[in-house]
């Protein structure tokens, strides 16, 4: 018995220290060996506990498909696990009713690209402060490997086995248009700048937005040569360019590059925040027909 | 007590005891303003528009929240997130929206979040007539979802009673925790009457119950008490068949089995609490006319004309839909020869009402976005009785 508690005590120190973050009785998680969410939630969580956020203080919200798992239910806070495609708007509704919490969106290409999209575009347009990391591994990894609208032109999936045929979304500018605060793009390999830009979102008012390039070695690396997770970051490492080296080169030099860092950081006002000012003027301004007005009696 | 009772209090007063002169949809809109709502997205569709016309004008005014989503599946998702955050939330479309809530209406019944979802009925299928009224909504309130669940659905026939129950229905989803159905149709939504508000202090409001300390938020008791987002219980709520904790489990046969038992056994067991209906000259009756929603008006009318003529007839009206009053529709079915159940739609309710029942049901359908008259409802009566 003795020995237990010892034994317990070391596995107590040899925690790691950002361990309090996690919700311990679900794991070990479930993702598979080589796996991008790892690193992500690593990185969530570090960028968390340096801006010493309170988890009490963040909501997750999230979608179906793998990364959603990484708030949940990895993530010890409140964490809503929406329907397919759906996270941005029930985030929508908690951010209005809780403007002073974090609201954060992690959830997959599939869920916020795919099915999801016009929730993404709009979020972006009303610039509500939603926190959105969009894990992007270019494939539906939870049901098996199917095409996404993000995988690129020609390859084979369990539903392009001849390759695919359509153009994938370059998702992190199509957010920039339709009016975001902060977009950035980065990709699993790049771990302290991601950590940065994370805090930078979380901290920014307005909508922010990172695409997180990420491996699934299990359904898309094996389909293109990359079978472990350790290949997948090395070829981030090779095939990232800078956004200020991009724009010093050609479309042709740009062909399979992944452009990396800031895309837009902008001041403008934000949705919730026009919300609450609205009310506000109402109880001062007198505007539209009052109940006393249009009452028959 | 919430932040912006006092205003909300303070507004609505000016309304107490006057009467107005207002459609079906703005009364429904009023009363859910009563009813505490303070949250609400949507998407405009024909003939429900005018609830989300009120809602933005008014829900500013007492410190509320409307937002305009970008479609329907949005606007539930956004209630269903703003009432994890505190709010009493609703929503209003029509068919084709209500078509597209159906997944997270089964949401809310898996993760037990309180709404009130106002589905004004217009002629479908698809695009349908988009302008004219149907009751063609019946079947889907009940089975639009997928699994196995149970739902609560209200039917108005009056612009007062949209009034009320939107009242009625808020109450239950806090009670039950549960969706709630408004079962409109494009006729009672569009209609205008005379309504006379009622001072706030009269309308009684039942609030949910929330937890006070570590009780289980999905499981324990029938009806467990909800947590609100922030509160530091660091809730998971999900939509996968969960344990009692709200943690995912999937994989166990047993835990499906014992939320989802119990999930319907909430409305189930409390049906004689839920159930709501008028009954209209059944002591002496022969024959009963079951109705429900705008029609029940012209079917009052044939019934009235009928008892003229010496006719031992009467009415039930449905006010609540589903669970279906089965109980009562089965101690009619056993006393009278003939039920007639005229309705806007192609016989979606009297299909139901033959599963409880062994005398004859003879339906009354009517769809093409016209109300039934009194003399249509009438001359089918007058050969059967």
């Amino acid at each position: 018995m003795a020995e237990d508690a010892d034994r317990k005590e070391v596995a107590e120190k040899r925690r790691h220290r950002l361990f309090k973050y996690l919700r311990k009785e679900v794991l070990p998680t479930a993702f598979c060996p080589g796996c991008g969410c790892g690193i992500v939630l690593n990185c969530y969580a570090h960028a968390v506990d340096e801006l010493q956020l309170d988890p009490n203080d963040i909501v997750a919200v999230t979608g179906i498909g793998c990364s959603s798992w990484i708030p949940s239910p990895y993530f010890l806070g409140d964490t809503l696990h929406t329907t397919h495609g759906r996270p941005i708007p029930f985030a929508t509704g908690v951010k209005v009713m809780q403007p002073d919490k974090t609201v954060v969106v992690i959830a997959g290409d599939g869920d916020l690209i795919g099915i999801g999209g016009n929730h993404l575009i709009h979020a972006a347009r009303r610039n509500i402060d939603i926190k959105v990391f969009l894990v992007n591994n270019l494939i539906y990894g939870m049901t098996g490997g199917q095409l996404a609208p993000t995988t690129p032109l020609g390859i084979s999936t369990t539903t392009s086995p001849h390759g695919n045929v359509e153009h994938p979304f370059e998702i992190a500018e199509l957010v920039a248009a339709a009016g975001a605060s902060y977009v950035a793009r980065w990709t699993t390999y790049h771990v302290f700048p991601l950590m940065e830009s994370m805090q930078k979102a979380l901290t920014k008012k307005g909508f922010c937005f990172l695409e997180i390039r990420s491996q699934c070695p299990i359904s898309y690396g094996r389909r293109v040569g990359q079978r472990t997770g350790s290949e997948a970051l090395q070829e981030y490492k090779e095939s990232s360019v800078r956004i200020e080296d991009a724009a010093e080169m050609s479309p042709e030099e740009l062909e399979g590059k992944i452009i990396i860092g800031k895309l837009i950081e902008r001041e403008k006002e934000e949705f919730t925040g026009n919300l609450r000012k609205l009310n506000v003027e109402l109880r001062t301004k007198k505007t539209g027909r009052s109940p006393e007005e249009w009452s028959l009696s | 007590m919430k932040g912006n009772d006092k205003i909300r209090r303070e507004y609505l007063s000016r309304f107490a005891n006057r009467s107005y002169f207002m459609q079906g949809d703005e009364s429904v809109a009023y009363g859910s303003l009563y009813a505490g709502c303070d949250f609400f997205a949507g998407y405009p569709i024909t003939p429900a528009s005018e609830v989300a016309e009120v809602m933005s004008a008014e829900l500013p005014r007492v410190d509320g929240y409307y937002i305009q989503m970008e479609d329907e599946l949005a606007s539930l998702s956004a209630v269903i997130g703003a009432v994890w955050a505190g709010a009493k939330g609703m929503t209003a479309t029509s068919g084709p929206g209500f078509s597209l809530m159906q997944e997270n209406i089964g949401y809310a019944v898996m993760t037990e979040t309180p709404c009130v979802i106002v589905n004004v009925q217009r002629s479908g299928p698809s695009t349908g007539q988009a302008t004219k009224p149907a009751q063609g909504d019946i079947m889907q309130a009940r089975w639009g979802t997928h699994g196995d669940h149970e739902i609560i659905a209200l039917a108005p026939n009056s612009v007062q009673e949209c009034f009320e129950l939107a009242i009625e229905a808020f109450n239950l989803s806090e009670e039950y925790r549960t969706p709630v159905i408004i079962l409109m149709d494009g006729e009672v939504g569009h209609m205008r009457e005379k309504i006379i508000m009622p001072p706030l202090d009269k309308v009684k409001i039942r609030e949910r119950k929330l937890a006070t300390g570590d009780e289980l938020l999905f499981g324990g008791e029938l009806i467990p008490p909800m947590a609100e987002f922030g509160v530091g219980r660091f809730i998971h709520v999900t939509g996968s068949t969960h344990k009692e904790s709200g943690i995912r489990d999937v994989e166990s046969q047993q835990a499906h089995h014992t939320l989802v038992t119990r999930l319907c056994k909430k409305i189930a067991d409390n049906r004689d609490r839920i159930i709501r209906f008028e009954e209209n000259h059944l002591e002496d009756a022969d024959f009963v006319v079951i109705s429900y929603g705008a029609t029940a008006r012209p079917a009052a009318g044939a019934v009235l004309r009928a008892r003229g003529e010496g006719k031992k007839i009467g009415m039930l009206r449905l006010i609540t839909i589903w669970p279906f009053p089965e109980s009562k529709v089965r101690e009619l079915g056993a006393r009278v020869k003939k039920i007639f159940v005229p309705e806007m739609n192609l016989g979606q309710l009297s299909r139901e009402i033959e599963r409880f029942v062994k005398c004859e049901v003879i339906p009354i359908p009517k769809i093409g976005g016209i109300a039934h008259t009194i003399d249509e409802i009438y001359s089918a009566l007058k050969g059967e009785v």
